[in-house]
């Protein structure tokens, strides 16, 4: 079978600036994939080139198994959402989602079937008639979608198309739009700086630093094998623990912090390591849990505590000076500040880098 | 009376008096127009149409008006085409030599008309050709051009590429996608553009009377050359048609421009 999309070692420059370095992906058929990044990694770039509004300097693109790096933007068949909708002002929104029907040499009765579809999909039946700016933020991007889905894209592009939406309407959107991709099952490439999103959306999430991959792999593995530091630090709130390899026990290292506890790692690692090597040991604030019990190998003090209600942030500070955020639920009371406490680290969640 | 009012009170004064200054001769223009007196000025001796008479039947006026309006009319439709299409490129093509380009093409609006008459003139002069009708229209193409390029530009600018790159997403080709999306979003520019153009051109004298051949006149060379004759009535009938032209086109643009506008962006 052939993939949706094919990047092969994409590179994109600008003068001396490369927005993007020797990038290549494959993405199959039907999947939901999501570019995540900081602002300048490189990730609309690649939806820019894939949608055909920039040319790479150098690479091969492929959609649906045809190079397309020679054809231009109307005739690669791909829908494009942007992030401010980009519905045409003076248009109806009939108008607007039969656009591109009408260069595709549908007929009209066809046309007015197939927009009343889309506008059922996007749960806005009935708008037809009306001025793009006679909706609401949210509805013009329904639209949006509505008219980029319409015409049976092979690639559904998707520039950040949630972050001109405030708060509610994003989450409410973000399921929505999530559903449409899996009721018509168009491949999907969503570009996105929310970690939120992307972890909740996407099949693959590909993270991208500095225009190349950091890391590509479900929203599990990325969030729970990190491989590289960049990744660790960008999902979540990860702690770095700097320590030294002690001992290999199977699967697990055995470490000793620069404090002099030692630590368990069980979360694997990204390069081998051997007893003796200096590392990095990451682990998310939210698997640190902190107890009064000191029965736990690690003691540490709270310097910080912030009160959020349903958790409580604390910083601790180990034995060594390294200090440590950790994100209880709170079941009790928040523990105070100064407080000597254990700190609990399973195996499982910690990772050498 | 407190302070403040005295203060709003002299403000009112002042900005009275401005607008009497501007519009007092414009309005003593188009009262006098109906004035049946045998002499273009005050006072009032009676309403009459008899100015406006005399003047359809004054041949050289009819003639003038003709061909300014001739001159207004193609000024106009080749500025708008040129000046669209400059603004475009200036707007949305990077090239070699933009910002010289973009500096240079507003150059006739800060030269002064007699400077550039002359030079138009002296130009042509060294070319070995005579004054002729065809300098005359490329002189008020010359003068109309960086209007039109400013007003499109500037409303080019507030069209975001984005709505085009949309366009081209959903399978239009580049010409389809001008013609469908950008072309109505900058019409309203456009058409301010065109009539801009045209006022100029009609309202235009200072370098006419360098470019025109002998033997044609402009409406403005005509008023000039009956201006040097007598103070006749028809020339206060004349004055007010010219208003109604200059000033009404520009406003009934404008108008036409808000409409389109807000039925775009209807909330």
């Amino acid at each position: 079978m052939t993939n949706a999309v094919e990047l092969r070692n994409i590179t994109l420059a600008y003068g001396s600036f490369v927005a993007v370095e020797n990038v290549s992906l494959s993405i199959e058929k039907g999947t939901f994939l999501t570019l995540l990044g900081p602002s300048g990694c490189g990730k609309t770039t690649i939806l820019r080139s894939i949608a055909g509004l920039v040319n790479p300097t150098a690479g091969d693109i492929e959609i649906a198994g045809r190079r397309v790096n020679d054809v231009p933007i109307h005739k690669r068949n791909i829908g494009l959402v942007f992030q401010n909708y980009a519905l045409f002002p003076h248009k109806t929104i009939f108008d607007n989602i039969g656009f591109g029907l009408k260069y595709r040499n549908v007929p009209k009765p066809a046309i007015a079937a197939k927009v009343k579809r889309a506008l059922e999909i996007v749960r806005l039946p009935g708008v037809e008639k009306k001025l793009p700016s006679e909706l609401s933020g949210g509805q013009q991007q329904r639209i949006a979608l509505a008219r980029a889905i319409v015409i049976e894209p092979d690639v559904l592009l998707l520039d950040e198309p949630l972050s001109a939406l405030d708060a509610n309407l994003r989450d409410e959107m973000r399921v929505e739009l999530k559903q449409i991709q899996r009721q018509t099952g168009i491949t999907t490439i969503f570009v996105t700086h929310d970690q939120g999103e992307a972890l909740a959306m996407s099949d693959r999430v590909v993270v991208m630093n500095r225009g190349r991959i950091e890391q590509m792999g479900s929203p599990f593995d990325v969030y729970e094998h990190p491989q590289t530091e960049f990744v660790a630090g960008f999902l979540g709130n990860a702690n770095f623990l700097q320590a030294t390899v002690v001992a290999m026990q199977g699967e697990a290292v055995q470490v000793r912090l620069a404090g002099g506890a030692n630590l368990l790692v069980g979360g694997g690692h990204a390069r081998p390591v051997k007893p003796g090597d200096a590392v990095k040991v990451v682990v998310r604030a939210e698997k640190v849990v902190v107890t009064p019990e000191c029965t736990v190998p690690i003691m540490a003090r709270i310097v910080d505590v912030d009160y959020l209600g349903a958790l409580a942030r604390y910083e601790v500070e180990l034995a060594g000076g390294q200090r440590l955020r950790a994100l209880s639920s709170l079941h009790e009371k928040a523990r105070s500040l100064g407080e000597t406490v254990g700190v609990g680290i399973d195996p499982e969640h910690c990772r050498i880098l | 009376m407190n302070e403040s009012a005295r203060g709003w009170g002299l403000i009112k004064l002042v900005t009275f008096l401005v607008y009497l200054f501007m519009f007092a001769p414009i309005i003593v223009v188009l009262i006098l127009s109906f004035n049946a007196s045998q002499f273009g000025g005050f006072p009032m001796t009676g309403f009459s149409l008899h100015w406006y008479g005399e003047l359809m039947q004054n041949e050289s006026v009819v003639r003038a008006f003709k061909t300014s309006l001739w001159i207004g009319i193609v000024t106009a439709l080749v500025c708008t085409t040129i000046g669209t299409m400059a603004a475009l490129a200036l707007v949305r093509y990077e090239f070699p030599g933009k910002h010289w380009v973009n500096a240079l093409i507003v150059g006739p609006v800060l030269v002064p008309e007699t400077v550039l008459g002359v030079g138009l003139l002296l130009a042509n002069r060294a070319a070995g050709m005579k004054a002729n009708f065809g300098l005359l229209l490329l002189g008020h193409i010359l003068l109309s051009l960086p209007y039109v390029v400013l007003v499109v530009q500037a409303r080019l600018i507030g069209v975001k590429r984005v709505y085009e790159e949309a366009a081209l997403s959903l399978g239009a080709n580049r010409l389809q996608a001008f013609r469908e999306i950008t072309m109505p979003l900058i019409m309203p520019a456009v058409l301010a553009g065109l009539l801009l153009a045209f006022t100029i051109s009609f309202d235009n004298v200072s370098a006419s009377v360098f470019w025109r051949p002998p033997g044609v006149e402009t409406m403005p060379t005509e008023i000039l050359g009956m201006l040097k004759v007598s103070i006749s009535p028809q020339i206060n009938a004349l004055g007010a048609l010219m208003i109604v032209i200059t000033v009404g086109l520009p406003l009934l643009g404008g108008a036409l421009a808000r409409l389109t506008i807000r039925r775009q962006t209807k909330a």
